[in-house]
């Protein structure tokens, strides 16, 4: 039990536990004390003097910022002093901040003009010139104004210290004291616009952003982005049907504070000029515009033609929209070919801990990794493939002293976090895993995370190894994208139903389809194409896609569906974690590839339950509830916003082991697969990356 | 031009030269000289004594530390923690950059192997072995002086490993700040020695407890450091009795303004206002009357004539609501223009602010801005009053006392000086313009 300790507060008497900064004390029973250079988790800073607060005894007021709470302390943070002290403070400020406030991007939504307006004076008695430097461009997405800079020094502490990039620094000195990029004059940095977010007022903003429209013309989304397995909630701002800006002004995602690159900028390929937004069929080898109603028919006659089948699903679409489609291919078209691209050996590991109790779980969650004293780190490189582990990992190790232990074939940046790591040459991870045994075994409870190096049967002696470790031990396995878990749940694979249960009958594998002699293809939201080469001609293809991918450019019948921005549904993170995304905007012309489906079976007569005519996933979802193993999670919850786990080891599971089928495709912070190249913001630092550093992006 | 030692040091009767006994020798800044005149004498006496011991004395000379707050030396010496497993180091503060302050330069100019044995005996008596003199960017010139002082040391066993064969080793260096008044503040120092941007750390802990390199760290002035040799080789008593019951000792004053005789003196604290202005100093030159005093350095609140009968002491000086500070003691006469005074103040402190927090940056910035425009005839009745409320909501909320420095001489200038302000005011030029 922490030790609690007595204090007056205003006249009330109060507990806190020993220790607590007086900021948080009082803000833990409901008194706010303004500040602009505290921030929960970054060190201190005493610099803005807007906390200061009146303790008995003390000649001068004290920052409530750095003052732990003590046995018998009599605090006032609401007197006549004090309230001088904030108005005085705040009229200090703005003598060089320039009131632009109508202009200023963060105008609504500004700490410091909240804070003028409560604790501020009704007028200003600066009446002399205000300082003025033009703002500077640091990267396509991050801009500085720095007579709007208040130097409460977020910025360079959350690139600093929470990001690990130590991208920004402080120039000249006094009131002439500026943000810098340590580099000169621009960045070379993750460009996670995490200082974009964490800064109080307009000084630092989003190249995609600024300057287009006012917080309060917008609504608000918060839904689980789109691009990588982590699954971190953005907020979209979103103004007649247009995406104006991605940030985390919500923050009430499994993410925390933390957006990456993708998160906050990889939204506009919702509206990229390349979208496809009417139906096409192939006439005379060439695919033309057609309407909706021409185009569903032709899919079916096409479909119903063929004699063999092949189903490839999505790593992007929702679990519902992808449990549709293993129910389409097996009970309609009944056909057992059915894949997706895998990135992570999901059947291998839920196999490998079969008969475990579901609580404690042996999978590890996002926020288990945030809490665990030990994690190890096997293959990925979390900082390019999964930013939100990498921040959690760096959040931990600085936070809560977490141990990080690191097996890789490279040199990752998280090695800068580790106790210890080493290098090891391809499928030679397990083995290198001895050294650190005695090591792990000291530690408490360890989260083992692995990339697509650790797969079939090197999963299970990762867990054999595991087993002899003292504590309880957890695992996760990371995959690429935003529903890469949820496709393997749902069952889009040739030997798995849904819940990881075996096939009714095996199918092929996504390799085998590709090449063998299948007369028809279903192929939603995925880019085979991309990799294999499909012989066009020879078999009948529909395309569901937003582009006009590899794989889009030889359908049959291409059908435009609507981006995950554009729909409802869930979808299941690395982690297991399912979330609700929510419908943001509607793009004209595109139909959820949920609708797609049910048209196509509809007009095809077959009869696939409950789904058979939803257009509304909620049914579907219900349906997975109810039937899919694991997945009769809380819907409360899920409906309110959070991230609930998926019960997913249910006994053991008889797969087919295709170690050689699973692959990463090793995105980093600047690509996003196929999604990736119709994301202005991405392509457009990648291209300044690529001019300041031809040897290679990112790195 | 470097200044001989006439040129800084008028000399008169009333001084009582402890540490600046040996600046009239030939040579004083050699060796040689110093080894011929007691040198590292004292340090070999405090080998023979124990830490207590050397703590003891200094706390008995009643030493106060000479940087400005008047700090007790011994006491502090003795804050250092005995059982941490961690490195020690002896910090020796030569920033000197307070306006009106020019003391430590002479003794590194004149003497500076006593600078270095004072730290030695620091690094005796805290089981130091190294030692950091850090000094301000202007002072080129006197940093090749001590870097030699430190080489000859070393060259003749005063320095590095097994001193004189007394089993004691220490290592010293001279560092050069880059230029800034912060950088003079314990912490900032520490920050800019590690090398990192000179801004103050929030304390505690303290540097006794966590200083540089978060290491237990002595950090004294250069003329506090001086001034231990003499104390151990004579006793604290002796060095004791010197000054005032309370003041302990002697203290290198710099008198300038408007005096016939401006310079360095070592005085015996105490003294008063008076006699160290008309009789050390040789009286206002023109005979003109005295206006205003600053008798510690720019921060220190201003005295009034009334005041003259005030002893230099920190005690005396703190009951008149100033401070002895660094011993800057500046005399203007009755033809001062006091907003000009302000003024200047005020552009030196806004340009030293290092910015980091909010009151400091942006007050001394505005404080300087309305000075300007008032002293050029652009003033406002309220204006007058507004300086005193801007100074006042400094005063006491900023990170370090920079802040406090800023703003102190704003409040005592519109307190005493009011009508100086108003006589600018409805576009009138200064009435001073010419007078002296
Ligand atoms: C803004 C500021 C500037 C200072 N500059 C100096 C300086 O130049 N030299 C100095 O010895 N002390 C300076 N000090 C005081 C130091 O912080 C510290 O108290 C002193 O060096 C301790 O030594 P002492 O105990 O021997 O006086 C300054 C303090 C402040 C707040
Ligand atoms: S964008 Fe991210 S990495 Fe770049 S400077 Fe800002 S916080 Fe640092
Ligand atoms: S840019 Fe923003 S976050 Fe950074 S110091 Fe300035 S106000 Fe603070
Ligand atoms: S008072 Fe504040 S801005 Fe001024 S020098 Fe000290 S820390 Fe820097
Ligand atoms: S919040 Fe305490 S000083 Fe800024």
């Amino acid at each position: 039990m922490p030790e609690l300790v007595k204090f007056k507060l205003n006249d009330k008497e109060l507990t806190a536990e020993k220790g607590t900064l007086l900021i948080e004390a009082a803000r833990q029973n409901g008194v706010e004390i303004p500040a602009f250079c505290y921030y929960p988790g970054l060190s201190l800073q005493a610099a803005c003097r807007m906390c200061l607060v009146d303790i008995e005894k003390r000649p001068k007021l004290a920052t409530a910022c750095t003052e732990p709470v003590m046995e018998g302390m009599v605090v006032w943070s609401d007197n006549e002093k004090i309230h001088t002290a904030r108005k005085t403070t705040l009229e200090f400020l703005l003598t060089n901040h320039p009131l632009d406030c109508p202009v200023c991007d963060k105008g609504g939504e500004c700490e410091l003009q909240d804070m003028v307006f409560r604790y501020g004076a009704g007028g200003s008695r600066f009446v002399e010139e205000k300082l003025h430097v033009p703002e500077q461009k640091w990267s396509p997405v991050v801009y500085y104004d720095a007579p709007r800079c208040i130097l409460c020094y977020r910025c360079i502490r959350i690139c600093n210290e929470g990001m690990g990039v130590g991208a920004l620094g402080l120039n000249y000195r006094g009131v002439n004291s500026e943000i810098v990029p340590n580099k000169g004059d621009h960045l070379e940095c993750e460009e996670c616009g995490m200082c974009i977010d964490i800064c109080p007022v307009g000084a630092l903003t989003s190249g995609a952003y600024r300057y287009q429209t006012r917080p309060w013309e917008m609504t608000y989304v918060a839904t689980p982005c789109a691009h990588c397995g982590d699954g971190c909630k953005v907020t979209l701002s979103v103004r007649n049907n247009q995406i104006m800006r991605g940030n985390n002004r919500d923050a009430s995602g499994l993410n925390g504070e933390f957006l990456c690159i993708k998160g906050r900028y990889g939204y506009d390929f919702t509206h990229s000029a390349e979208r496809i937004t009417k139906p096409r069929v192939r006439k005379n080898d060439e695919l033309v515009e057609c309407t909706w109603t021409e185009a569903i028919a032709a899919a079916a006659a096409g479909l119903k033609a063929a004699k063999t089948h092949g189903v490839i699903g999505s790593t992007h679409t929702t679990n519902e929209e992808n449990f549709f489609l293993q129910k389409f291919a097996r009970q309609g078209l009944k056909t057992p070919h059915i894949d997706h691209r895998r990135s992570a050996d999901f059947p291998a590991l839920m196999d490998a801990l079969a008969g475990r109790p579901a609580t404690p779980s042996a999978l590890a969650t996002s926020r288990d990794v945030l809490e665990a004293p030990a994690v190890l780190l096997i293959g990925n490189n979390p900082t390019d493939q999964h930013p939100m582990l990498a921040w959690n990992i760096r959040t931990a190790v600085r936070l809560r002293k977490q141990h990080l232990y690191i097996v890789n074939r490279a040199s990752i940046p998280l090695v800068a976090q580790a106790e210890a790591a080493k290098i090891a040459k391809a499928g030679e991870e397990i083995e290198e895993l001895e050294r650190f045994r005695d090591a792990l075994a000291k530690e408490k409870d360890v989260v083992i995370i692995f990339g697509s190096e650790v797969k079939g049967a090197d999963i299970t002696k990762l867990v054999a190894f595991g087993d002899t470790l003292p504590g309880h031990t957890r695992y996760i396995a990371l995959a690429d994208n935003a529903n890469s878990r949820g496709a393997v749940d749902m069952g889009v694979l040739p030997d798995l139903g849904p819940g990881y249960q075996p096939a009714a009958q095996a199918g092929m594998a996504l390799d085998e389809m590709l090449a063998g002699n299948l007369e028809a293809f279903l192929i939603v939201g995925a880019n085979p194409a991309r990799r294999y080469l499909i012989q066009a001609g020879k078999a009948f293809v529909v395309v569901q896609d937003m582009f006009l991918t590899e794989t889009a450019q030889i359908a049959d019948v291409l059908l435009p569906s609507a981006g995950p921005y554009e729909k409802g549904g869930t979808v299941t993170n690395t982690y297991g974690e399912v979330q609700r995304q929510k419908l943001g905007l509607l793009v004209n012309g595109a139909k959820t590839d949920l609708e797609i489906l049910s048209l196509i079976a509809r007009a095809m007569g077959f009869d696939l339950g409950a789904a058979n005519a939803a257009t509304q996933s909620n049914e579907v979802f219900e349906e997975i509830r109810r039937s899919v193993k694991g997945y009769n999670i809380a819907a409360a919850a899920l409906w309110t916003g959070s991230a609930v786990p998926a019960v997913t080891l249910n006994g053991a599971v008889p797969h087919r082991d295709r170690p050689d089928l699973i692959a990463s495709s090793n995105d980093t912070l600047f690509t996003s697969g196929t999604l990736g190249r119709y994301c202005s913001a991405l392509s457009a630092v990648a291209e300044a990356k690529e001019r300041k550093n031809p040897e290679g992006i990112g790195k | 031009m470097i200044y001989g030692l006439r040129d800084l040091m008028p000399g008169s009767e009333h001084e009582v030269k402890v540490i600046s006994r040996r600046f009239d020798l030939p040579n004083s800044a050699s060796i040689d000289t110093y080894l011929a005149n007691e040198g590292y004498q004292a340090f070999l006496k405090a080998r023979k004594m124990t830490q207590d011991e050397i703590i003891e004395e200094v706390k008995k000379s009643g030493l106060r530390g000479r940087g400005g707050a008047g700090f007790s030396t011994g006491m502090k010496w003795s804050f250092v923690p005995k059982n941490i497993q961690k490195p020690r180091y002896i910090v020796c503060n030569a920033d000197e950059s307070e306006p009106g302050t020019c003391k430590d330069r002479l003794l590194m100019q004149f003497d500076p192997h006593e600078i270095i044995e004072g730290m030695m005996i620091a690094g005796l008596a805290i089981d130091a072995h190294k030692g950091f003199i850090y000094i301000r960017g202007e002072y080129r010139f006197l940093i090749e002086i001590v870097e030699k002082a430190i080489d000859e040391a070393y060259a003749r066993g005063w320095l590095g490993k097994n001193i004189q064969g007394t089993g004691f080793d220490f290592d010293c260096v001279a560092h050069s700040g880059a230029g800034a008044y912060e950088c003079g503040e314990e912490s900032a120092l520490l920050e800019s020695l590690e090398g990192k941007r000179g801004i103050p750390r929030i304390r505690p802990p303290f540097p006794a407890v966590a200083g540089l390199y978060q290491s237990p760290t002595i950090l004294n002035n250069v003329e506090t450091f001086a001034t231990v040799p003499a104390i151990i080789l004579k006793g604290g008593d002796w060095y004791h009795a010197l000054g005032t019951p309370k003041n302990g000792g002697t203290k290198l004053t710099n008198i300038s303004g408007h005096v016939k005789r401006p310079g360095c003196y070592e005085l015996p604290l105490g003294i008063s206002l008076r006699k160290a202005i008309y009789e050390v100093a040789g009286g206002m030159e023109g005979d003109k009357k005295i206006k205003a005093i600053i008798p510690g350095g720019s921060s220190t609140p201003m005295l009034v004539p009334d005041q003259l009968d005030t002893p230099m002491d920190f005690d005396s000086m703190a009951k008149q609501g100033t401070f002895l500070g660094s011993g800057g003691l500046v005399v203007m006469n009755e033809d001062t223009c006091m907003v000009e005074v302000a003024l200047r103040v005020m552009r030196f402190y806004s340009h030293e602010s290092c910015g980091w927090c909010i009151p400091c940056r942006e007050g001394t910035t505005w404080l300087k801005k309305m000075l300007t425009r008032f002293h050029a005839g652009g003033g406002e009745e309220r204006d007058i009053n507004l300086i005193n409320e801007l100074a006042q909501a400094m005063l006491g909320r900023t990170f370090c006392p920079l802040g406090d420095a800023a703003a102190m001489p704003m409040i005592s200038a519109v307190k005493h000086f009011r009508a100086d302000f108003e006589a600018h005011l409805n576009g009138n030029k200064c009435p001073y313009e010419g007078r002296q």
